[in-house]
């Protein structure tokens, strides 16, 4: 998708947070990206590197946690596993699964001082 | 600079001017607050606080407008220190041992795409007290939105009140061929933009000031890609497809496909001439979205514009039958307070 957008997005998130809570710096910056949201994590690390540079979260230290993909298929009436959107069901092979879980996009929490 | 695809240096343009704003962007609000808890502690901390503007008409640099970090009219954002957090000064001492740092932990919790959300359910809220069916109309670039567009609102004359935002990167001329039919219209030209956003709808009904009970669509950049991620309050998303496209279309851009309820398959009359193969192109379409419902028309000949414009003119009708059912109730309301008013005499 458009990560370069996305980290300018987190970036104004912690800004935001910066200026209410008063905070000067930020250690660690904590995400949730689902595995069905369509990001590419190494594109965006690249990208939160370069837009933190002269932020207050310069150097700060990124975890990213995953969350798995997670769809209910109508057919089985079960939640499976699934790598991708609208891909058939891993048991069945049918296409009537709705996406439940890995469709994320957050700003967790921050280590700040 | 659009906020979240990142396209656009700012430069959306309304009807040819820069986009007029009475206020600047880019400073919080800040002041303090004492606050009880239900423990009974009282504290006070420094949060934002959203407002509503109204809009006069000082002009403002436009560069700023994508990068606002508070949006102008917001839910009350409140920011508390104590849920989780650790925070050293805030014990009986009120101070930390000099030597160990102040690291804390601030929850954030918040969806990177939250803000467009934000501004959409505003708009959805703006066409519910205003009787409003708003549709979103999406496609590739070509596939005949704007000429639909033309014959739906010639069709619908003297039936329903229409009006169309229309969005594209450069000129006024969609709006120009939707004012020649009499509707009212507003261009939005998104510049390097690649989709409209739920801001820009915000600011496109201010101007618009449109009438009670009737028909909005908004005609999206042309695009099978971005605006299917971007909310602008619509009731439903329409994707208009044409057959001289390719029937494999649902699957190669699916996300379209699953956002919008309602699939139009345009120019039908040309199938004589094509290998297009409408079944297939049908069960590809409800293999993304089981639910979507299809029309199958021509707005050039006119097949098939009947069924449109019934679920059009049904769409209205509900929307219409829902602020009715709001004004009822809030009369009724007002009846009862007055009772109560006049038993105390």
């Amino acid at each position: 998708m458009h990560e370069m957008s996305l980290a300018e997005s987190i970036l104004q998130i912690v800004e935001s947070a910066a200026a209410a809570k008063e905070f000067v710096r930020v250690r660690e910056v904590r995400l949730e990206i689902g595995a069905l949201a369509g990001v590419e994590i190494d594109a965006l690390r690249f990208c939160l590197d370069v837009v933190f540079n002269d932020s207050v979260a310069a150097g700060a230290n990124l975890e990213i946690e995953p969350v798995p993909g997670q769809g209910f298929c109508l057919d089985c009436a079960e939640s499976v596993p699934i790598q991708a959107l609208y891909e058939a069901c891993p048991r069945c092979g049918g296409y009537l699964v709705q996406a439940t879980g890995g469709t994320e996009m957050r700003v967790k929490n921050l280590l700040v001082e | 600079m659009c906020s979240v695809c990142g396209c656009g240096q700012g430069e959306t343009r309304i009807e040819g001017q820069d986009h007029a704003h009475p206020h600047e962007h880019d400073h919080p609000h800040m002041h303090e607050h004492e606050h009880q808890h239900a423990d009974g502690s009282v504290h006070s901390h420094p949060h934002e606080h959203g407002h509503e503007h109204g809009h006069s008409d000082h002009a403002h640099p436009h560069e700023t407008l994508h990068d606002a970090q508070a949006p102008h009219e917001h839910a009350h954002e409140h920011y508390h220190v104590h849920q989780g957090d650790l925070h050293y000064g805030l014990g009986p001492a009120h101070a930390h041992a000099p030597g160990l740092s102040q690291e804390r932990m601030v929850r954030i919790e918040q969806d990177i795409l939250g803000k467009n959300n934000a501004y959409a359910a505003e708009n959805r809220q703006y066409f519910a007290e205003h009787g409003l069916f708003a549709i979103n109309l999406v496609s590739s670039p070509g596939s005949g939105k704007t000429t639909l567009l033309v014959k739906t609102i010639e069709a619908l004359a003297g039936r329903v009140p229409v009006a169309v935002v229309e969005g594209d990167q450069q000129t006024s001329m969609d709006a120009d061929r939707i004012r020649a039919t009499g509707a009212p219209a507003l261009q939005v030209n998104t510049g390097k933009g690649c989709h409209l956003d739920a801001h820009m709808i915000g600011h496109a009904l201010e101007r618009l000031n449109l009438a009670d009970d009737g028909l909005l669509m908004i005609e999206n950049v042309g695009n099978l890609v971005c605006p299917a991620a971007f909310d602008l309050g619509e009731a439903h998303k329409v994707v208009i497809l044409s057959v001289t496209e390719g029937e494999d279309k649902p699957l190669k851009y699916p996300d379209m496909f699953h956002a919008a309820d309602l699939m139009l398959l345009n120019k039908v009359d040309l199938l004589p001439h094509l290998a297009f193969d409408v079944e297939r192109c049908i069960e590809y379409a409800r293999r993304i979205n089981p639910k979507m419902e299809v029309l199958k028309l021509s707005a050039i000949n006119g097949e098939g514009m009947e069924r449109w414009l019934a679920w059009l003119t049904e769409g209205v009708d509900v929307a219409v039958a829902a602020r009715q059912q709001n004004v009822n109730l809030l009369k009724k309301r007002i009846a009862e307070l007055e009772a109560q008013l006049a038993a105390m005499g």
